[in-house]
């Protein structure tokens, strides 16, 4: 019987309070009536389904006729519906947009199986804080000797003039050990994968194409196997053709290649240029594994002092590549995203508890009419969850909308692809988000509007109790809004004044007015430096004798594009010892190269057409390295030991930003273009073309290819950009940052200040009557005035209070975004301050004329 | 609303208000009369659980297929808890319709070979 009683609780309470006695007073005489233990329990399943299938029908139709009645309310005040499912829009998006993001890059393992147990490993030094690639001998060692791994497999940076169809173009991937595609148990969606014969020198070669290269080149024709394609004029067989998604090492990579280590390659083991990535063995910790790797690197550096002083291993999860400064921008977003979400919501709980109140009356008519308090509730909380849905439905697409604009947050650096797609997590985080904001802020109003409606809203007059208490829970939840918005502002606020400082930081080069592009030589056609040297030498001419170009010149690679390219310099005299070599950013250049760029030129000279190979070899260095190699003397005529040779100092230039604008670069040296052997030092072959052009560039593009093409039609021409535009690229994920938190600050602003003018608005037509008696007795407009203002402030200022202080601990916490601005910068706190109170000033205003311009006759009367 | 159109949304009923319909048909009945009656006249085929009735019964009242009477029993049958239901003359109107309507169904069944001839 009791059994009964509680399966009556699955209907609707009031279905329950209507029929339930019958229903069990029914069941009661069925129960006597039936006298033995099986018709009992007959008579219980049949209750059973009988209670389960009418309770969810019964559930369902007032649902119905709940979804109506709101239809039709909403309806009647569009106004209301639209702010409502806006703000949830907003809140929804934002959140789920940034959610996107930093699930695909920060938590969502790599697409690869078992992506945990992947590893990359680096060469790194004990004494200093940075790393390196692997030189192959140490690559071979390292996987010789250690057992944490079940396989490991290196690759080298890939970039290669391909022709063959249609236009030469220039692409990029990785010449990888066969190895390679074991760890990442990664297998060609068409043909066969690379072989272990094919790494062998003298195998013909082979290659597997990316999805994409696939299919924007080659039309995604199925009969591409087995054909034939020149990779720097070299001839390769397209094997195969990876599935999509598959991004590594980055989501550039378009080809892979089988690497081909030969005993030459191993002799050197200074020269670092290999990347390799291992499996953890099954069981094997990280830890275990580093501390055998740090065992392997002791054993190395016993058996090769000189060349591995101070090596050691570097073991990282293939999850954790990607830069503190990625991460913290990512977080630093999310974060705000989360408080965009916190004011909306307020604001949305704020807006239902005001159109409660409102409503106090209808409810009031409704519950006299005999509609119970749970019924009203659910009434309300059916309304609020149809706005959230419609809000949430919104907000999706504006995040589907919105991820692919913030793509260059997402870091080179990981094997992920450009775009998070929308998929089923980020489906389930807006479903989450929007049930939360429906049912977390809808019930409070509807609870509090309903306990209103009983204590008799009917009747006229003031309700102190209720009124005071929802007021108060509306003042906290405006303040709470203030905190957030104050708090994103001035965290915006913060990233502006650092973009603004890395923006005006000098770069050492004047960019405006650079056109740069890349026209890669292939080898072995252009193995020999006269060959490479005829060749600069006829583009170059006809390019400076264009109309509207005021010079030109080739470099081994462009600032802030070829970041690396660092070789090891030694004085002359000095032991040449990896540990005292200095590091440099080591450049071989065409005259002119400063004055194209507009480097100043401090003394000496530039190179020059007469330092050939067999003239004595000269370099130009920057003024860093002339006052640490030198302090107090002077350069000129110095002799430094670069790039294999002997080489006196014979000019220097001002300093460049190589690695950008927030790092600190190495000093520079560059080389003359001719003052290199034949077949040596191939990575730094001149291949940038840099343009100081006066004409816009598209009008000299074609002039320029053209040059090019004439002096070899198979010299593909790629990366066509302003250097200004390479520049603006430094900064380009804090601007994208930026530009979304200030989109945060702005509606969290707009949000805030709509909230401080519904809560006055409502407030002041509450307390219209004590107004109303106050200026009855003697007090003037200027007193009502200031009276509201007042309560506005007050506001403002706890949240301002508030707010200041999480912006300054947000701060702190992303101080290393902030390139020097402290996060307790006054002109920022000051201006955000201002901001707010201003933004309080004008939501208050409109109430508050509006109580002082009440009329207390005509309010004493109606009361 | 005139009734014709009333009934046009009503139709078809649902097995159960029909059988409830029936149920009233000569008397008000209280709700376990009605499950007592439905199974008399169905001999014992159909049986309504009290959950079906009193939704069939709850959807009615709105649609004006019944209402609830005042008039109670002689004392001693009376339960205090009962309530009484009675048709009203669209509840009488919709029935009819509804026999009719299932018995067009019927004849076009019938037409095509589903159903025995009518003897």
């Amino acid at each position: 019987m009791r059994v009964y009683r509680l399966l009556l609780h699955l209907y609707p309470s009031s279905f329950r309070a209507e029929y339930g006695e019958e229903m069990r007073a029914i069941f009661t005489k069925k129960w006597r009536e039936a006298s033995s233990a099986l018709p009992w329990l007959a008579l219980f399943l049949s209750a059973f389904a009988d209670v389960l299938g009418n309770a969810l029908r019964a559930h369902a139709e007032l649902l119905r006729q709940d979804m109506r009645y709101t239809l039709r309310t909403l309806a009647r005040s569009p106004g209301f519906a639209a702010t409502v499912i806006v703000v949830t829009a907003l809140g929804v998006g934002a959140t789920t947009a940034t959610f996107s993001i930093a699930d695909h890059v920060l938590l969502r393992p790599l697409p690869f199986r078992d992506p945990n147990r992947l590893v990359k490993l680096w060469q790194s030094d004990s004494h200093l804080s940075y790393r390196n690639e692997l030189s192959p001998a140490n690559y071979r060692d390292w996987k010789r000797l250690s057992t944490s791994f079940e396989a490991m497999g290196t690759y080298g940076s890939l970039s290669a003039n391909l022709v063959g169809e249609g236009e030469p173009a220039r692409v990029s991937g990785a010449a990888v050990e066969v190895d390679l595609f074991a760890v990442l148990a990664a297998r060609p969606a068409l043909g066969r994968s690379l072989v272990a014969s094919d790494n062998r020198a003298g195998a013909p070669g082979a290659v597997i194409l990316s999805d994409g290269l696939w299919r924007t080149r080659f039309g995604g024709n199925t009969g591409i196997l087995g054909r034939k394609i020149l990779l720097d004029d070299e001839p390769f067989t397209v094997v195969g053709v990876m599935p999509r998604g598959f991004d590594f090492p980055t989501r550039d990579a378009e080809l892979w290649t089988a690497i081909r280590l030969n005993e030459q390659n191993y002799a050197d083991r200074g020269d670092t240029w290999l990347y390799a990535v291992a499996k953890l063995k099954r069981g094997v910790a990280l830890e275990q594994a580093r501390n055998e790797m740090r065992l392997i690197s002791a054993q190395l550096e016993r058996a090769y002092p000189k060349e591995n002083a101070r090596v050691e291993a570097m073991v990282n999860r293939l999850r954790d590549e990607i830069s503190t400064q990625s991460r913290l921008l990512i977080t630093a977003l999310f974060g705000a995203a989360l408080g965009v979400l916190l004011i909306a919501c307020t604001n949305l709980a704020n807006l239902l508890l005001a159109r409660a109140l409102a409503r106090r009356k209808e409810l009031a008519v409704r519950t006299a009419m005999g509609a119970g308090r749970q019924r009203l509730a659910r009434q309300l909380i059916t309304e609020s969850l149809i706005l959230a849905f419609a809000g949430g439905v919104l907000g999706l697409a504006l995040a589907a909308a919105a991820v692919p604009l913030a793509a260059s947050l997402i870091p080179h650096s990981l094997p992920i692809s450009e775009v998070p797609r929308m998929d089923l997590s980020m489906l389930l985080f807006a479903l989450f988000l929007t049930g939360v904001t429906g049912i977390g802020f809808g019930v409070t109003p509807a609870l509090r509007a309903c306990a209103a409606a009983e204590t008799g809203a009917l009747r006229e007059g003031p309700r102190v109790g209720v009124e005071r208490r929802t007021e108060r829970l509306r003042a906290m939840l405006v303040v709470a809004e203030v905190t957030a918005s104050v708090a994103l502002l001035i965290g915006s606020g913060l990233l502006l004044r650092a973009l603004w400082r890395l923006q005006s930081v000098d770069p050492g080069f004047r960019s405006a007015r650079v056109l740069t592009m890349r026209t890669t030589l292939p080898l072995p056609r252009y193995a020999q430096t006269q060959r490479r040297v005829v060749l600069y030498r006829r583009v170059l001419a006809d390019i400076r004798a264009l109309p509207g170009v005021s010079n030109a010149s080739y470099t081994s690679g462009l600032p802030m594009v070829m970041r690396g390219g660092i070789w090891g310099v030694t004085l002359e005299g000095q032991p040449e010892d990896r540990t005292e070599a200095r590091p440099v950013s080591l450049r071989f250049v065409t005259p002119g190269y400063f004055d194209t760029l507009k480097i100043p030129r401090l003394a000496g000279r530039d190179v020059a057409e007469t330092d050939t190979h067999e003239a004595p070899f000269v370099a130009v260095v920057s003024e860093s390295l002339a006052r640490r190699c030198w302090p107090g003397e002077n350069p000129l005529g110095r002799r430094i030991k670069v790039a294999t040779k002997n080489r006196e100092v014979v000019g220097v230039v001002g300093d460049v930003r190589v690695r950008g604008l927030e790092q600190t670069s190495e000093p520079q040296v560059y080389l003359p273009y001719q003052q290199v052997d034949d077949n040596a030092i191939v990575g730094y072959i001149p291949k940038d073309l840099v343009v100081r052009i006066t004409l816009p560039p598209a009008a000299l593009l074609p002039a320029i290819r053209a040059t090019v093409a004439k002096a070899d039609s198979q010299l593909p021409i790629s990366a066509v950009r302003m250097l200004s535009d390479i520049i603006d690229d430094d900064t380009a994920p804090r601007q994208v940052q930026l530009r979304v938190l200030v989109g945060f600050a702005v509606v969290a602003f707009l949000l805030a200040g709509i909230g401080i003018y519904g809560l006055l608005a409502v407030t002041v037509s509450h307390r219209a009557r004590e107004i109303g008696v106050r200026m009855a007795l003697g007090a003037g407009a200027g007193t009502i005035l200031r009276m509201v203002l007042r309560q506005g402030t007050v506001l403002a200022a706890a949240g301002v209070l508030l707010g200041a202080g999480l912006a300054y601990a947000a701060g702190r916490a992303m101080q290393a975004l902030l390139a020097g601005v402290s996060p307790a910068d006054v002109p920022t706190f000051a201006a955000a301050i201002a901001l707010s109170f201003a933004m309080t000033l004008v939501g208050s205003l409109v109430p508050a004329v509006r109580a002082a311009r009440l009329d207390p006759v005509i309010i004493m009367r109606t009361e | 609303m005139t009734e014709q159109t009333e009934l046009e949304e009503i139709l078809p009923l649902p097995e159960a208000a029909l059988h409830i319909l029936m149920a009233l048909a000569e008397d008000d009945r209280h709700g376990y009369a009605i499950i007592q009656d439905v199974a008399q006249r169905t001999r014992g085929e159909v049986k309504l659980g009290p959950g079906t009735l009193y939704r069939s019964i709850q959807r009615m009242l709105e649609q004006g297929l019944i209402e609830e009477t005042r008039e109670r029993p002689a004392p001693e049958l009376d339960d205090e808890r009962r309530r009484y239901y009675r048709i009203t003359p669209l509840g009488k109107a919709a029935a009819r319709a509804e026999a009719r309507r299932l018995a067009g169904l019927v004849r076009l069944a019938r037409a095509s070979g589903f159903a025995p001839k009518a003897t």
